[in-house]
């Protein structure tokens, strides 16, 4: 349908770029699509983008669905627990294994993220119901398994026919004597991948999170919440951690177990990296156990190096705030040395990128360390706080779907509330430069240039933004990848990497410069055309002379 | 150990299903579908299922693979799909502007009873079907059979609604390639007109799914089965049906609607199932087979009498699908390997006995398997119980491989790791060949590792 050349664009309008997105569309969809396409402009008040609504059907969406979200983004990640699909083959076998999140068991310690448990639902099961099946699965498991604790999944079917799976696990938690608890994520819930982190959340905070009281040794001790250890993001930022004193308790759920989540509400601050999926557990841990939550992103070395700051900045201690001074300055020596080792080829070169609900934000300051800028970004799942920030919050619309995702009542904790900070300091620490609870959002950060924020981005707007913008690389997830290649542009995952990682911290950051420069600087891309394409065709006996 | 929870003791289990060998029927019904030319394959169900699909095909074959969904939310769920459907119809054909859109459902469709030829004809009467363009579908429930069981359902679907009879025989031979690679695919084309046999291959991924790289991307690819040619296969002399499991169904619907007799083979991997394909045409098209199919023969002969010594008696667990391991683990036998442990997640007797009967002469105790429960969880467990040489399967073997220190040969569906199944055919002799290679490789790259230095041998 369209192929690029390149020649990056120099001046561009991105109004008349949105206009020829929309001109094929039906009118329903292209009105839709206007709203949800819009141009940032400079400072914090951002046009309002429409973002977390219905998928347009038969539109080639980029977005998964709740289950996605739930068993494969949030659970995904932990080792320990032993997750359960309750539904037809399907679901379990394409979430076995297919994201790129890494753990660390030891050489004894559980780790069921190899297997895929399943119910395989067949049709007497779909007729006379299935929590007979769940409940004998959930026995074979434990016996199979002997895990300390069972989660299970539904899919689609599972709420439609009425399977009470909340109650079977309860049951089962009581004959079995391990925690088992469940996920009502059937694929229908909410617009996106989003409704199922939201679901999963829940029920980890519900069931899970203060169940152990004991913390892990250390003074500065913190969560990270929504970092899920993609090609090894979260080794390097323990590392980093590591270096500089700082205890991570747990993570939600990079490398996480089950012990982690149980002992979250002991840590003394929460960061949250991807704010989409998981801000509001930062929220419900703060009223319930009174930890205070503070966006940090470990994406990009000053992204890192801001991020620990403002941890020792929290901490209010000289040692913590000295030593991790020590630790930027050290590593980011190598790092200057990377940007400068490949800024001459990278230097000017434009991206895109449409991912999840935070690396569309993040990965930006990647690029410009190594002078990209960003023509376009979108987020396949965010809501409106994150494009224009949380200042929205209060105007945010409640729509249908996002209605029937649980909001938990969540109250102090008459045992374990313990404000870890009171009004008056974290007052100050805001007139420092550390406010809690704060996100900007992602337009806020394009302003700046000539940009498009786009919202769930579809396979045609996609095309179309590679043909008339002519990117030097188009980061999005495995179903967009290879649509974009043809085209003749690279094309970076950045829900799973490729085969890359760490990106996150110092030596992340350098791997992808590196990465970045292999990307946009291959041969590859110079052999679409063969030579008889640029020769004229000669006739006669004079062409062998 | 990356499977270290995996006991050696087999215990029954009657309803958990660990590391299935199959998966749904969509996804099937969404590759079959990619082998219509001008077609977009669409899901009718949750967006999840498609995106699922999507990526699993797409790591699978490193291609761009585009289908849409009808995006249920709740309400849709609960007051049924049409609107959705209709919608999307609307929005495929003005947008994406294929010549075809080919329905499949969901378990979720199913199970609240979506209506597809209803809401189809209702698209057609509303208007939303340009002129000239077509929507075919097929139920795919993901509660029945495997993602097999789908591929047969999108191929049938093709044979009710575009195959026609026009009462004129074309001189054609219909060949249904099963689910193979886009690869086998262009190699049955090229084998049948080797013969010199008029063919309709349907569905026909090749050009599809494995297309050139040249700044140009095509939705629609120059691959595909035409829509023309979908319609002749009505006026076809008769029909190949490679595969009981997932070809034999529309075959036999094309004789019932179009009378076009049909013959069902098993799929032409290895020496003896090719035979048997190459002798069908032969016969059936009454044409000779010419010396280049017969020197191609003799070349795999050639090759299992100079590596023979390599293969006998070496045991082989397999996994995949029934069509595949039929002929697969017939080869095997043929070249003298034992085939001992066999596992489909698609259920269906025939093949547990099909299997017995093939390896009835193995000198070992064969385990056998198909449908609930006969997953990778038992394959391992059998292994464990029962060391083998070779693993052959799907690129999840590779975690079975690597704990117990047993080669693999990746073979079926999905290969998430390697390159080649898109290109190179595993069936026909020359396929036959490219099987031995591997299994070959596989086993001697593997001595050679674990040779002692003073019987490490140059010359093998």
């Amino acid at each position: 349908m369209s192929t690029a050349q390149k020649s990056p664009p120099s001046a561009w309008d991105p109004a008349s770029v949105k206009e020829e997105l929309l001109k094929k569309y039906p009118p329903k969809v292209a009105r839709k699509r206007a709203k949800q396409i819009q141009v940032p402009v400079p400072g914090e008040e951002q046009p309002e983008i429409m973002a977390n609504v219905r998928t347009i059907p038969g539109i080639l969406t980029m977005r998964g669905c709740s289950y996605a979200g739930c068993k494969g983004v949030i659970l995904g990640p932990t080792r320990d627990i032993v997750n359960i699909t309750h539904g037809p083959i399907g679901c379990g076998f394409y979430s076995w294994l297919t994201r790129r999140n890494q753990t660390r068991p030891g050489p004894d310690g559980p780790n069921y993220m190899p297997y895929c448990f399943s119910t395989d639902m067949q049709d007497e099961d779909i007729i006379f119901g299935g929590e007979k099946k769940l409940r004998a699965a959930i026995q074979e498991a434990y016996d199979t398994i002997h895990p300390k604790a069972i989660a299970i999944f539904a899919t689609c079917p599972v709420g439609l026919i009425g399977d009470d799976i909340h109650a079977v696990a309860n049951e089962m938690k009581e004959e079995l004597g391990i925690n088992i608890f469940a996920f009502s994520c059937e694929g229908y819930k909410g617009v996106s991948q989003s409704a199922g982190h939201h679901i999963a959340n829940n029920q980890i905070f519900r069931h899970v999170v203060g169940e152990a009281g004991r913390p892990p040794e250390g003074k500065y001790r913190i969560n990270l919440l929504g970092e899920y250890n993609i090609g090894g993001d979260a080794f390097e930022i323990d590392r980093i951690f590591e270096k500089c004193g700082i205890t991570m308790a747990s993570t939600f759920s990079g490398n996480s177990t089950y012990d982690q989540f149980a002992r979250a509400h002991t840590s003394d601050l929460n960061c949250v990296m991807c704010h989409r999926s998981i801000n509001y557990v930062a929220d419900m841990m703060e009223q319930k156990y009174g930890i205070p939550w503070i966006k940090v992103n470990f994406i990009s070395g000053e992204g890192t190096a801001k991020s620990l700051r403002k941890i020792a900045q929290y901490f209010e201690d000289k040692e913590l705030i000295d030593r991790v001074e020590e630790v930027i300055a050290e590593e980011m020596v190598a790092v200057k040395a990377a940007q400068e080792e490949v800024r001459p080829r990278t230097e000017g070169k434009t991206a895109m990128m449409f991912v999840g609900g935070s690396r569309a934000h993040h990965y930006q300051d990647l690029f410009n360390e190594i002078g990209m800028s960003t023509l376009a970004a979108g987020y396949e799942f965010a809501h409106r706080d994150d494009y224009e920030g949380r200042r929205v919050l209060p105007n945010i619309k409640l729509d249908a779907d996002s209605r029937n995702i649980e909001e938990l009542e969540v109250t102090q904790s008459e045992t374990e509330y313990n404000p870890r900070k009171d009004s008056g300091t974290l007052e100050a620490l805001a007139e420092a430069g550390l406010p809690v609870k704060e996100y900007k959002g992602m337009m806020t950060q394009m302003g700046d240039h000539a940009s498009l924020a786009i919202d769930d981005l579809n396979q045609y707007e996609a095309e179309k933004l590679v043909e008339l913008l002519k990117p030097d690389l188009f980061c999005a997830g495995i179903k967009e990848k290879f649509s974009i290649q043809k085209q003749g542009v690279p094309m970076k995952q950045l829900h799973s990497y490729d085969s890359g990682g760490p990106y996150a911290g110092f030596k992340g950051a350098i791997n992808f410069y590196h990465e970045v420069d292999r990307l946009v600087n291959s041969k590859v891309w110079s052999y679409m055309t063969p030579p008889w394409k640029k020769n004229p065709e000669l006739v006669g006996a004079f062409v062998w002379e | 150990m990356l499977l270290r929870h995996t006991p050696t003791e087999i215990k029954e289990r009657k309803v958990l299903t660990i590391n299935p060998a199959k998966t749904c029927q969509p996804i099937g019904a969404m590759y079959a579908a990619f082998g219509i030319h001008g077609c977009m394959p669409h899901s009718h169900g949750s967006q999840g299922c498609c995106a699922y699909h999507r990526s699993a095909l797409t790591r699978h074959y490193k291609e761009p693979v585009s289908a849409t969904t009808s995006s249920f939310t709740e309400g849709s769920s609960v007051f049924g799909g049409q609107a959705n459907l209709l919608q999307a119809l609307n929005n495929i054909f003005t947008v994406y502007e294929p010549d075809i859109v080919a329905v499949h459902t969901t378990c979720l469709s199913e199970t609240i009873g979506d209506d597809l030829p209803q809401i189809v004809d209702k698209a057609k009467k509303d208007g939303l079907v340009p002129e000239g363009k077509k929507v075919i579908y097929c139920s795919t429930p993901s509660y029945v059979g495997s993602h097999v069981t789908g591929f047969s359902n999108m191929v049938k679907g093709m044979v009710n609604l575009l195959a026609e009879s026009s009462g004129r025989h074309n001189g054609k031979v219909n060949i249904i390639p099963g689910w193979v690679e886009p690869s086998d695919m262009e190699e049955l084309k090229r084998l049948a007109s080797l013969m010199k046999v008029k063919h309709i291959l349907f569905p026909d991924t090749s050009g599809v799914f494995n297309g050139p790289l040249d700044g140009t991307y095509r939705m629609f690819p120059e691959g595909g089965t035409s829509l023309q040619d979908l319609a002749s296969a009505g006026d076809s002399s008769g029909t190949l049906a490679l595969g009981e499991w997932a070809s034999a169904d529309a075959a036999r619907a094309l004789d019932a609607k179009c009378k076009v007799p049909c013959r069902v083979l098993d799929i032409p991997y290895g020496l003896a199932a090719t035979d048997r394909f190459i002798d069908a045409l032969h016969t059936l098209a009454g044409v000779p087979v010419p010396e280049e199919v017969e020197r191609e023969r003799g070349q795999l002969v050639d090759v299992i009498s100079d590596y023979h010594m390599w293969l006998y008696h070496k045991k082989v667990a397999l996994v995949g699908d029934p069509d595949q391991l039929i002929p697969l683990t017939e080869f095997l036998v043929s070249v003298d390997m034992c085939p001992v442990h066999i596992v489909t997640g698609t259920p269906g007797k025939a093949f547990e006995a099909r299997i017995k009967e093939i390896t009835k002469d193995v000198p070992y105790e064969v385990n056998v398997k198909a449908g609930g429960q006969a997953d990778m969880f038992l394959l391992h467990q059998w292994i464990k119980n029962d060391p083998v040489d070779l693993i052959i399967g799907n690129t999840y073997c590779k975690y079975i491989s690597r704990d117990e220190d047993i080669p693999m040969v990746r073979h079926g569906f999905p290969i998430l790791d390697r390159v080649g199944h898109q290109y190179f055919p595993t069936v026909g002799y020359k396929g036959g060949l490219r099987l031995l290679e591997k299994i070959l490789s596989a086993l001697l790259d593997r001595k050679d590792r674990d040779d002692p230095e003073e019987t490490f041998e140059l010359v093998i």
